[in-house]
C-alpha cells in the first residue's frame, strides 16, 4: 500500500484516479465549479473516470454523471478539456439536467 | 492535468498542508498554491487564502481568463482537554460535524476507554500530548477541567499555536483569575484575547449536552468567520 493510501481515506476520488493511472489505464477528472439554485453537489464536488466508464465520486448525486461520463470519454481521447454546463431539466424534455431546479458548471480534464 | 501534479497534490493533502490546485478554464493549465506558506500579496494568493479560510472554492478572474480554485484543506481536528461529562456529550456531536477528536487527560479514570469507548485517547499531560498532535490551523482547543494545573498547561501551548479555536470551561471570575495567570508568564492581553471564555456560545445551556451543543455552536461560528451579536 501507498503512503497516500494509507493516509487518505478509502474512497478518496484522487487516489482512485492515480491508482487507475498506475494500471495504465486513461482517466478523466470532472470537478464541479459553479453552482447555481439548489444544485445537489457543491462546487470541488469530483468525479473520477477511466477509459471503460467506470466512475467514483458524484458531481450531481447522479442526475448528469451520464451525459459527463460520454463527454468524458471523448476527452479522454482528444486530451482537450472542456467546461460542460448543465441546468434546469424539464420532466417534458427528453435531455439531461438537474431535475432539482439547479444549474452546473463541470469542468472535464484528462489525466496526462 | 498532469500526474505528476497530481501525485504532488495528494503528498500535500498527506501532510495536512493548507493547498489550493489553480486551474485556468480556458487552457487548462494547472498549478498548486500554498498560500499561507508564502508572503505572496498578490489578488491570486489572497483569493486562495480566502478560499481555504472559508472552506469553498472560488473562481479567479486573471488576465489570461477565469482561474478555478479548488481547495484541500487537512480535516478537521479538536482536542479536548480533560475527559469531563461535558467532553462525553461533546465527543459524538464534533464526530458529527467530521472533526477528528482526540480526549487528553492524564487521569487514566477520567480518560478511560470505559468512558470514552469511540475516541482517541491521549493520557499525556496536556502539553506534551499538544507538543506532539501539532495544532494547526484546522484545529480547536477546548480545556474542560476546571483545574489550572491541567488547563493552563494546555491553554499555554493553544496560545503558541496555529488553532483556528481555543475555549476554556469557567465562571467568568475562574476566566479572570486564569488571565492573570496567563499575563504572569509572560501572555499579551492580545494573546489571552484569543481564547473564547467562557465558553460556549451564551444560549442557556444547562446539562453537559446543551454545553456541548454551545461549544459547537461557537466553534462552528469561528470556523465559518459568522459574527456572533
Amino acid at each position: 500500500m501507498t503512503e497516500t493510501a494509507s493516509t487518505l481515506s478509502d474512497d478518496d476520488i484522487l487516489s482512485q484516479a492515480l491508482n487507475w493511472k498506475k494500471d495504465g489505464r486513461s482517466v478523466a477528472l470532472a470537478t464541479v465549479i459553479n453552482t447555481w439554485g439548489s444544485a445537489p453537489r457543491p462546487a470541488g464536488s469530483q468525479l473520477a473516470i477511466d477509459e471503460t466508464g467506470q466512475m467514483v465520486g458524484s458531481v450531481s448525486g447522479g442526475c448528469v454523471e451520464g451525459a459527463v461520463i460520454q463527454e468524458a470519454l471523448e476527452i479522454i481521447k482528444s486530451g482537450e478539456p472542456k467546461t460542460l454546463e448543465f441546468g434546469v431539466s424539464n420532466d417534458e424534455a427528453w435531455e439531461v439536467g438537474l431535475a432539482c431546479g439547479g444549474k452546473i458548471n463541470v469542468f472535464v480534464e484528462k489525466l496526462d | 492535468m498532469k500526474t505528476a501534479l497530481l501525485e504532488e497534490l495528494q503528498q500535500a493533502r498527506v501532510e495536512k498542508r493548507q493547498v489550493v490546485l489553480a486551474t485556468n478554464l480556458t487552457s487548462g493549465n494547472q498549478k498548486l498554491l500554498y498560500p499561507f506558506e508564502s508572503e505572496d500579496n498578490s489578488d491570486l494568493a489572497e483569493a486562495a487564502r480566502n478560499a481555504l479560510r472559508y472552506d469553498k472554492p472560488a473562481t479567479f478572474e486573471s488576465e489570461n481568463g477565469t482561474v478555478f480554485l479548488n481547495i484541500f484543506n487537512p480535516p478537521l481536528r479538536l482536542f479536548i482537554v480533560g475527559a469531563v461529562h461535558i467532553a462525553q456529550a461533546l465527543v459524538p456531536m464534533a464526530a458529527g460535524a467530521d472533526y477528528e477528536v482526540t480526549v487528553i487527560d492524564p487521569r487514566r479514570s477520567f480518560g478511560s476507554s470505559f468512558r470514552f469507548p469511540n475516541v482517541t485517547l491521549d493520557n499525556r499531560w496536556p502539553d506534551e500530548a499538544l507538543e506532539e498532535l501539532n495544532p494547526d490551523r484546522r484545529t480547536a482547543i477546548v480545556t474542560l477541567t476546571h483545574d489550572a494545573k491541567l488547563d493552563d498547561p494546555a491553554l499555554q501551548h493553544a496560545l503558541k499555536s496555529d488553532a483556528f479555536y481555543v475555549g476554556a470551561l469557567g465562571s467568568g471570575r475562574t476566566h479572570t483569575k486564569r488571565q492573570q495567570r496567563l499575563l504572569k508568564v509572560g501572555f499579551t492581553e492580545e494573546d489571552f484575547a484569543r481564547i473564547h471564555g467562557p465558553i460556549g456560545l451564551d444560549i442557556g445551556a444547562k446539562s453537559p449536552a446543551e454545553i456541548a451543543i454551545s461549544i459547537m455552536a461557537e466553534i462552528t461560528a469561528v470556523l465559518r468567520q459568522k459574527e456572533i451579536t
